[in-house]
């Protein structure tokens, strides 16, 4: 899947959460610009491994920081997998 | 920089909750009376928040045996299990805890947190998964951090939801999974039969946490897997001797023949001092005595189901449908609400557990009460009475 279709689909799980109504953009973050808390970034997570049929580990949670980074993760392992 | 400054936030939620007349982290047990009563602050309080499910801290042949200890061996032993701080009682606890659990072999920790760091940092190689639940205790989760294993976590209790993610997991890798009989905070107990079944099905060993559930599930105390009948899905027990035991340290138990090798890559094990002889001689006595406690564990659970029945039937919202351990949490709406009900429940002579965020799951504030099987009948109904009488004086709304 391209990178671009998987960002539409971050976009949609995230659409419900996006509580403040910010605008969804590759360089948003999930902490500062969204303000998921810890449990709602799990739950998200849980959506997307779902929604892709990967695993995303929790070692790699820190790093991804931005909707861009998620996609990125999910791109690689996707083809890894 | 002052390295402190980062905790500003954190400082500045502890200040705006409104403690009037006490603080939940500030408590100072002045006497203690016996395992369900305490002085504090001057006053006389039932004690029920506090762990001590089997109420063993004054078992009079643990006390016996700690004394003895304590005369014959000394205050401690000033070393690691694998130098000079393992002594004939070391290996007579471990003999003891693998004969409770009718398994070949036990390691015995200094703490029930380095039990699970101590296990999950060393099975969980490089190359590995360690699969664990998404309200697993912060021990599992710092076990986690330590090792260098892939970290994959599953919906709570949800066997379908761990199905989904060992699916996707490579086949020949190696992959733990870790779950706990009984949560401690919420006191729900978890689906063991389908979790271990589903783990055995892709292949993986598992680790079963039974620190809230020693000694009162199952009918000779062994946890929720022998209560389910499912101990043969097992491959490694951890649990802790600060609740049912009624001391403090932590072991696991297992059958595999390899077992022992931990003792030389189990940085927790190797890098600590052992425990003293006379909490490990305490611990022997205790764990005898639980094994022949069936009349205690009987009435412990009376007690639970008491007190969850009395709560519900007053119009407090539950955390569990039933009483699935002696552990008995009440949610509270918000914080605010939380440090009311426990500062005033306390001067009605109660303490419980404020539990909140990051400690509970799912962001959730609870009043969380954990019976002992010394409580009497009389101090369970005024544990209830004492509940009512707080939610009154602070306006919480109760729906019988």
């Amino acid at each position: 899947m391209a990178n671009e279709q998987i960002i539409e689909k971050i976009y949609e799980l995230i659409a419900p959460l996006n509580k403040k109504g910010i605008e969804l953009a590759p360089h948003v973050t999930f902490a500062s610009d969204l303000e998921l808390d810890s449990l709602t970034v799990m739950d998200l997570v849980a959506d997307i491994e779902d929604e892709f049929d990967i695993v995303l580990p929790l070692n790699l949670l820190p790093e991804l920081e931005t909707i861009e980074h998620v996609a990125n993760a999910v791109e690689k392992i996707s083809n890894e997998g | 920089m002052d390295l402190l400054d980062k905790f500003d936030a954190t400082v500045a939620l502890r200040e705006s909750l409104p403690f009037e007349k006490a603080d939940p982290f500030k408590v100072v047990m002045e006497e203690i009376i016996s395992e369900t009563e305490a002085v504090i602050d001057g006053r006389r309080t039932i004690l029920a928040g506090t762990n001590n499910y089997m109420g063993m801290t004054f078992n009079e042949e643990a006390v016996e045996a700690a004394k003895d200890a304590i005369d014959r061996f000394g205050t401690g032993t000033t070393g690691s299990r694998v130098l000079n701080g393992t002594y004939g009682g070391h290996k007579a606890l471990e003999a003891t805890i693998a004969d409770f659990y009718g398994m070949e072999h036990c390691m015995v920790f200094s703490t029930g947190y380095q039990a699970n760091l101590g296990m999950i940092s060393a099975l969980g190689g490089k190359d590995d998964f360690v699969i664990i639940d998404a309200d697993s205790h912060a021990s599992i989760y710092d076990g986690c951090s330590m090792g260098n294993a892939t970290i994959v976590r599953f919906k709570h209790n949800d066997p379908d939801n761990l199905e989904r993610r060992l699916k996707r997991l490579p086949a020949d890798k190696g992959k733990l999974v870790v779950v706990e009989g009984i949560y401690s905070m919420l006191g729900d107990s978890a689906p063991l039969k389908e979790l271990l079944e589903v783990s055995k099905k892709y292949g993986c060993m598992t680790l079963v946490d039974e620190a809230h559930s020693m000694g009162f599930c199952g009918e000779n105390g062994r946890g929720v897997a022998e209560q389910l009948g499912v101990e043969h899905l097992v491959d490694f027990y951890v649990g802790t001797f600060s609740k049912s035991v009624g001391t403090v340290g932590g072991f696991a138990v297992s059958n595999h023949p390899k077992f022992d090798v931990l003792r030389f890559v189990s940085r927790p094990y190797i890098f600590t001092a052992s425990l003293p002889p006379s909490v490990v001689a305490g611990a022997t006595k205790a764990i005898e005595a639980i094994k022949r406690s069936s009349n205690r564990r009987a009435h412990l659970w009376e007690n639970a189901r008491r007190l969850h029945t009395g709560l519900k039937k007053a119009g407090f919202h539950l955390a569990t449908p039933e009483a699935q351990s002696p552990i008995i949490a009440v949610h509270l709406p918000d914080p605010m609400v939380g440090t009311r009900f426990w500062e005033n429940l306390l001067l009605e002579g109660v303490y419980a557990n404020m539990a909140a965020p990051p400690a509970t799951p799912s962001g959730v504030f609870l009043m969380r009460v954990s019976v002992c099987a010394q409580h009497t009948t009389e101090q369970i109904d005024e544990i209830i009475a004492r509940f009512i009488r707080t939610a009154n004086k602070i306006g919480l709304e109760l729906k019988p």
